[in-house]
């Protein structure tokens, strides 16, 4: 990351990079010979100011907060920017990991039409800004503003493919869903401005609402958020858009923007209403370990890959909340330390799931593109054909399995560490269930590695297993290109960095944390060199990604040094043993669905399936099965059903006859007449 | 802390317990065999197997991919580091604050993963079947390990293994009911993580029952010798943890030469009784059908979280 000039703050840096994103994307526009410059510029210079906004990012996290007005939106209402250690952790994840997705964006989306490249690179580009905006935002207007301008964006990129019904219908239930979530968020700045009429931050911040108003204030905005989120049980939405959109922006969606939602969540609870409570810390981690446990057994039975990895998101952001959760707990009790380690371990979790989310999204994008293939019950034996699409997936794979020394495993330890803080607490009930909310978080982790295992082992390795899929289609089957290789070798390589730094990245988080409540890890956590990663105190506990790493590697390969050097290394190749029974096809493997059967069958009371099982006569016989979400019949097709049936009331009104709105407008101001007098 | 002769205590660790870890499998068979009513393999069948196995010419699979040979040296390579982070013979040796019991549930998990996704890269129906069985295996067996080893780390106020065997070493005769309940849990983890009777027989190649030997039937040769004594390794290191949690008397610190063979004795005694009891175990149990094996676990596993909770309630 190239250093900023100097005398260029972070701000103006971050604001500069935000119209630099507006203005490639209105460039693309520009009608050049067959879209030159959306094909062949845009990407590339949206992937550089990704860069440059990292590191402005990551100067602003060391630097105290500034900021700026701009004179611009309503006449008495200029947007108010501002940038702290929160924003600059948020805009150091956007920038970097939006870099990686963006330069394989330049490649993904290179064979598009003029006209559909044109417009997906301005609406990629504005949902780019958009993010920015809503990390700088110092208002609850410019806030709105960019919220809404990210969602809009991002339901245009989503019907990318407008033209499939699934995919419009995907892409309204995302509307639906943001703009509840939106409205929510709307009544909570309500709450909190008191009806003064001032929407800036500061004075929100200063408005020192009481208790109730305070848990009102908070409310709306858990679950405002929440629905951005994909948090139990707003979550309906992520499944459907994300297999919907085009990868890249899959891959920027569950990367990036459900953790803007997480931004919005620390900025209003622990920034302006502050003076958090405990009782809401034990309902974040109640919906948090409810939603972790959700996501990751619902992905368990999918075979749509990126329908799976959805859930995976909606099981990682249930993970980021149990940290705020416990963060607020601790903090709700008189420990900020324990607090701050908790709300350390939901950021650092936030940024390592946007990295190896990314690079998951976007190497099922390369399957897609190149095989065409997302059902994994088709897919098999793909390491063969794009040995480096493979090599990455599986860091990402590693990583979002929470395996040592990637990044995962870092924040799910600190997540764990935060919860073996429980005996600091008084109150006896909460001292034991702090330790449950981390055993969910434990079988979360297990069941994740058991999914990747399946998507891994079923996608890349073993055998293709439909004949008609062995050969792929012509033009198709080729690995990723070069740009698509640098984005994902990109992301993977934050894989290893957050995995193998911790120290130096929890140092930076503790900034944040000190910045938004004041307390930070106690001095001799802080104390430590790079190599170690001390959360408290080094007899409590010490975690060293780098000695570890060094230590299995050279482990194995003193492994394979003894064995090549002291016995020959004759190997003969040969069929794989058929156990006796010479008519094994590739058809016998496990497919997606036979993988997750014992899933289905230890957890069956929570899904809703639909099986089709051959007869015993059947020449053909196909097995297919459909899992549905409970969710959809218990709360969303009772409110869609209450919500017609209200409107089909209230369409009594409508007559279609002017002189009867006229009797309305009539009895309207008689009563008005009545009331005012 | 990092003094050389740490450093020399902790190789020295390393080396003993790759070399002495097929003993313990030998010892357990011998055990077995014994309360069985068979005449008795010698002890040293273990180390016979592998020399032979590593000098044999090794048979792939012609579709094996670069994962397929890359296995068992990781697999070798994260018992190896699980036994170094275990204190065998002492405690506070240098390597052990780089990972601490978090991070060996990890090591575990890692390997796991990699023999899982191993075993599906032919594309054989056995190695799918094996991969799947042992993934259901995993996803109870691993939360009940943290939660077994979160327990004693409440009991010392500290996730190092170090720590907390120092701690519970150093303690007067003290019963913490939450430890016998971590101690059922910790057996149970024990058996279906090694592959033991009643969740999977290690002598078996009947295909409705196996697990593990249905993961690795497609190694040979020195693959497979590998994947053997990684299996002894893990083995040996699941025991010396239930001996450093459950019994951790006699043992030395690092850099003290004198107590070594007293930490030496104490150890082999104590594995030994282990090994006996574990072939007991085997002996007196029945293999569970596959679909008990999550109830068999979540009883684990439930034991382990009540323990937790008896030690809040115990203490306060």
């Amino acid at each position: 990351m190239a250093p900023p000039p100097p005398g260029f703050s972070p701000l103006a840096g971050a604001v500069a990079v935000a119209i630099a994103w507006l203005a490639i994307g209105l460039a693309g526009l520009i009608p050049a010979g067959n879209a030159l410059i959306a094909r062949r510029l845009a990407f590339p210079a949206g992937a550089l100011a990704g860069l440059a906004l990292a590191g402005f990012g990551l100067q602003a996290i060391w630097l105290p907060a500034a900021r700026l007005v701009l004179p611009l939106g309503l006449p008495d209402l200029p947007f108010h920017l501002r940038i702290d250690a929160l924003a600059g952790f948020f805009l150091t994840l956007l920038g970097a990991v939006a870099a990686g997705i963006t330069i394989y964006a330049a490649g993904y989306f290179r064979k598009e039409t003029a006209g559909r490249l044109a417009l997906i690179a301005l609406q990629y580009h504005v949902f780019l800004a958009s993010m920015a905006c809503v990390i700088l935002a110092d208002d609850a207007y410019l806030f709105m503003v960019a919220w809404e301008t990210m969602a809009l964006s991002s339901y245009f990129l989503v019907t990318t493919d407008h033209r499939l019904p699934a995919i419009r219908s995907a892409g309204f239930l995302y509307l639906l869903i943001a703009h509840l979530g939106a409205l929510a968020i709307l009544l909570c700045f309500g709450v909190m401005s008191g009806g003064e009429g001032d929407y800036t931050f500061d004075a929100l911040r200063a408005a020192g609402l009481g208790p109730p108003g305070a848990t009102l204030a908070f409310l709306l905005a858990f679950f405002g958020f929440g629905a951005k989120a994909g948090m139990l049980p707003l979550h309906a939405w992520l499944p459907e858009a994300h297999p919907a959109a085009p990868s890249p922006v899959s891959a920027l969606m569950s990367g990036i923007m459900i953790k803007t939602a997480i931004y919005g969540m620390v900025r209003v609870i622990y920034d302006l209403i502050g003076g958090v409570r405990w009782e809401w810390g034990l309902l974040v981690l109640a919906i948090g370990a409810a939603t972790t446990l959700f996501g990751v057994l619902y992905a368990l039975v999918q075979h749509d890959l990126k329908r799976l990895l959805a859930y995976h998101s909606v099981e990682n952001i249930g993970i980021i909340l149990l940290g705020l959760g416990m963060s607020m707990l601790f903090m709700g009790f008189g420990h900020p330390a324990a607090g701050a380690l908790g709300l350390i371990a939901a950021l650092y979790h936030t940024i390592n799931h946007a990295v190896f989310k990314g690079l998951l999204f976007l190497g099922a994008g390369t399957i897609l593109h190149s095989s065409g293939l997302r059902d994994l019950n088709d897919m098999g034996g793909l390491i063969r054909r794009m040995p480096n699409t493979a090599f990455y997936f599986l860091i990402g794979a590693l990583a979002i399995s929470a395996l040592p020394p990637l990044n995962g495993f870092v924040s799910e330890w600190l997540t764990f560490q935060t919860a073996l803080q429980a005996p600091l607490l008084e109150h006896g009930v909460m001292r034991s269930l702090v330790p449950l909310f981390a055993a969910s978080l434990a079988l979360a982790a297990a069941l994740t590695a058991m999914c990747f295992v399946k998507v891994y082992g079923i996608a890349f390795l073993g055998q293709p297993r439909e004949a008609r899929h062995a050969t792929p289609a012509p033009g198709g089957g080729h690995d990723a290109g070069a740009l698509e290789r640098i984005g994902m070798a990109w992301l993977a390589a934050g894989c290893f960095v957050l995995g193998l730094l911790p120290g130096t990245f929890v140092q930076m988080l503790d900034r944040v944390s000190v910045s938004l409540s004041g307390g930070g890890l106690p001095a001799e956590a802080l104390e430590s060199s790079w190599l170690w990663l001390v959360p408290t105190a080094a007899e409590q506990a010490s975690y060293s990604p780098v000695i570890f790493l060094s230590v299995i590697v050279a482990a194995t390969l003193l492994a394979f040094l003894l064995v090549r050097g002291l016995y020959h290394g004759r190997v003969r190749y040969s069929d794989p043993w058929d156990c006796g029974y010479p008519e094994r096809s590739s058809r016998m493997q496990d497919t997606a669905d036979a993988f997750g059967q014992p899933i289905r069958h230890v957890f069956g009371p929570l899904y809703l399936m639909k099986r089709h099982l051959p007869a015993a006569d059947d020449p053909a016989p196909r097995y297919s099965i459909k899992i549905e979400d409970r969710h959809w019949y218990l709360l969303y097709l009772p409110i869609a059903r209450l919500a017609e049936f209200v409107s089909s009331k209230v369409g009594l009104l409508q007559r279609g006859r002017i002189s009867i709105y006229l009797l309305y407008s009539f009895l309207t101001l008689i009563a008005l007449l009545v009331f005012v007098r | 802390m990092h003094s050389l002769a740490g450093i020399a205590f902790q190789i020295l660790q390393s080396v003993f317990v790759v070399l002495a870890a097929p003993l313990l499998t030998g010892w357990i068979n011998q055990c077995r065999a014994w309360l069985q009513n068979r005449s008795a393999p010698s002890i040293l069948l273990p180390y016979y197997t592998l020399a032979k196995l590593l000098h044999k010419d090794a048979v792939m699979a012609r579709d094996a991919s670069p994962l397929f040979r890359l296995t068992p040296y990781v697999l070798f390579g994260c018992m190896w580091l699980a036994a170094g982070i275990v204190p065998v013979l002492a405690t506070d040796l240098p390597f052990a604050p780089a990972a601490d019991i978090i991070a060996l549930v990890g090591v575990f998990a890692l390997a796991r993963v990699f023999a899982a996704l191993a075993a599906m890269d032919i594309g054989t129906p056995f190695g799918g079947l094996g991969a799947r069985r042992e993934m259901l295996i995993g996803f109870l067996a691993e939360p009940a390990m943290l939660m077994t080893l979160f327990t004693a780390a409440f009991i010392s106020g500290s996730t190092q293994l170090n720590s907390i065997v120092e701690t519970l070493a150093h303690r007067d005769l003290v019963i913490y009911p939450s430890l016998a309940f971590a101690g059922v849990a910790f057996l149970m983890v024990l058996l279906a993580e090694n592959a033991r009777i009643p969740i999977d027989n290690p002598s078996t190649h009947l295909e409705l029952t196996m697990v593990h030997e249905a993961m690795i039937l497609e190694y040979s040769a020195r693959h497979l010798a590998l994947v053997e004594w990684a299996v002894a390794i893990k083995l040996f290191a699941y025991m010396t943890i239930g001996v450093a949690l459950f019994a951790p008397w006699g043992i030395t610190e690092g850099g003290d030469w004198g107590g070594l063979p007293l930490a030496l004795a104490a150890l082999a005694v104590k594995l030994a009784l282990a090994g006996a009891g574990l072939a007991l175990i085997e002996t007196l149990l029945a293999k569970l059908r596959l679909f008990l094996a999550p109830e068999f676990l979540a009883s684990a596993f439930l034991l382990a979280v009540l323990g937790m909770l008896i030690h809040f309630l115990v203490r306060g």
